[in-house]
């Protein structure tokens, strides 16, 4: 079976001013498999953004191909690359910064439907739009009769339902979730957390998962890829890489993880 | 607080001022009490009412020809406002399209709509009016097509410098995701929030507009000179100013307060939008 998505040699280069170039994502080969959830982890500034702006085709490689369904998203007419679109959608880290706030709930909503099935345009499909935004909002935890209100009406929690609720409208195979709990409280990320396994396994979606948060991941990823400096360093199942650390990155990546239970432990030795 | 307060208040009798101009305008055969054409030889030059020598059958006076001063000015309002709107509105969808387009998809367009943005603003403006208006000739619609491509350059350059950061907004990046057409990404997220902005510059170059109608029709190269402008009054009345003031001395205070209405009421449109400006 192939693979639902697969990047081959992609790098991006940058030129910055005075023509130096800059590699964020340097000869990246990796496959996501239908249903997985694929984690990205890395320190900021190591590509992970990048790389999921690539494989959204938002940003044009330098070198290298992404494959969706088998087909290479390079070759794709604009009718084509639209209808691919569809299946991929993504959810943003800054659940304030994501939504038009001039836009009301139900338009924010409707945005990825209007866009992709000419049956929810116009006057006429406002009833129909009306209700399967209501679905979707329900589907999120949130309550059919929010659509009516304004962004800033709603907690960053709650906004970021909304873009998950927004995310699911088309019917995606894959959603990208760049960061998507590291802006929210704890307890509400645990929510969030929940929220997106549970709708992982009622709609089969994969997701490809970026995070700086390993404890996180440990918790969501099926699968790890380790970044650094553009370049994956290590890759594979989550137990694996993150019980058994083969790179040196990913070791002290794994030692900057803050342990709860850290100054008991000391407490503890030290009293014995 | 106080300051604020009398700029309210400032604002509030500009927009009076404003809507008194759109009412004369648009009822100027009912509100003026005579024919702005009819001459009448033997009431030249008759001073305002309240002046030795005037009457009430002239408020205002007369010109050199004996036409009523009041229904001139009145009927000017006309001309004045049409000129003033029309080329606002054109130069403003001009350069919100090209500002629109140069901010979002940048490249060769942005370097190409820009440079000629440039080379534009070299010219003054008034002197590249007058150049095309004698290539292509007077006539009222030839002023406001003039007045319009003379002044997109500020809105392309307000427009395309709030687009260069509304578009790397995450709401744009996600539509963008989703497969929303630039046009319509355009239409929705970006052209909304640059509206406020506009309609200051647009307040501003109406009463710009006005003012250079009225340097064009003085000029004699504005609208045919049947056609009652304050700016071809203005041109008549500076040869009797050491005599009869009142000729171009009443259509100049009509201008005037045209355009501070509408600049003032720009100020106060700009302080709305962008609260943050001035509040210190």
């Amino acid at each position: 079976m192939t693979p639902l998505l697969e990047l081959d040699g992609l790098t991006k280069e940058f030129r910055g001013p005075g023509g130096a170039r800059t590699t964020a994502v340097d000869e990246v080969t990796l496959t996501v498999e239908d249903g997985e959830t694929l984690a990205l982890v890395g320190e900021s500034g190591s590509g992970k953004t990048t790389l999921t702006r690539l494989l959204l085709k938002l940003l044009e490689p330098t070198a290298g191909t992404v494959r969706f369904e088998g087909r290479d998203l390079a070759g794709l007419s604009a009718a084509e690359l639209r209808g691919i679109r569809a299946g991929m959608q993504v959810v943003l880290q800054d659940p304030y910064s994501s939504m038009n706030p001039r836009m009301r709930i139900t338009d924010i909503v409707a945005e990825p439907l209007v866009t992709h099935d000419a049956g929810y345009r116009g006057r006429a499909a406002r009833p129909r739009l009306r209700e399967r935004v209501g679905e979707l909002l329900t589907s999120v935890g949130l309550a059919a009769g929010v659509q009516d209100r304004y962004p800033h009406e709603f907690s960053g929690g709650q906004r970021q339902r909304i873009s998950i609720a927004r995310a699911l409208a088309p019917a995606p195979r894959v959603v990208v979730l760049d960061e998507p709990t590291s802006a929210l409280d704890v307890s509400v990320q645990a929510q969030v957390l929940d929220l997106l396994a549970e709708l992982q396994q009622r709609h089969g979606l994969t997701y490809v998962f970026v995070s700086h948060n390993l404890a996180v991941v440990r918790q969501v990823a099926d699968r790890v890829a380790v970044m650094r400096r553009g370049a994956i360093v290590e890759c594979g199942a989550t137990a694996d890489v993150l019980g058994a650390p083969e790179h040196p990155y990913t070791r002290e990546l794994l030692a900057a993880v803050p342990r709860p239970d850290a100054y008991r432990a000391r407490a503890g030795a030290t009293g014995a | 607080m106080t300051r604020t307060l009398i700029r309210n208040r400032l604002a509030l009798v500009a927009l009076g001022v404003l809507a008194l101009l759109l009412v004369a305008a648009a009822f100027s055969p009912l509100l003026a009490p005579d024919d702005p054409a009819k001459q009448d030889l033997l009431a030249r030059l008759k001073p305002p009412a309240w002046s030795d020598g005037g009457s009430l059958a002239h408020p205002l006076g007369t010109d050199q020809l004996g036409r009523d001063l009041l229904s001139r000015v009145i009927y000017g309002s006309r001309v004045s406002l049409l000129v003033g709107i029309g080329a606002a509105l054109l130069a403003g969808v001009v350069g919100a399209a090209a500002g629109l387009f140069a901010g979002f998809r940048g490249g060769w367009l942005d370097r190409v709509l820009m440079r000629f943005a440039d080379i534009q603003l070299a010219f003054p403006s008034l002197l590249l009016a007058l150049a095309i208006v004698g290539f292509l000739g007077s006539g009222l619609w030839n002023v406001v097509l003039v007045l319009g491509f003379t002044g997109w350059v500020s809105y392309a350059r307000v427009v395309r410098s709030e687009v260069l950061s509304l578009r790397t907004r995450d709401y744009v990046t996600q539509a963008r995701a989703t497969g929303v057409t630039d046009l319509t990404i355009m239409r929705r997220h970006l052209l909304p929030n640059v509206l406020p902005p506009l309609a200051t510059i647009a307040t501003l170059h109406i009463a710009a507009a006005i003012v250079a109608e009225a340097s064009l029709s003085y000029l004699g190269l504005g609208v045919p000179k049947e056609t009652v402008t304050w700016g071809s009054m203005l041109a008549d009345g500076q040869l009797y100013l050491g005599t009869s003031w009142w000729v171009a001395v009443f259509p100049g205070l009509a201008l005037m307060f045209t355009s501070l209405a509408i600049n003032i009421t720009g100020d106060a449109l700009r302080d709305v939008a962008d609260p943050k400006a001035y509040r210190r």
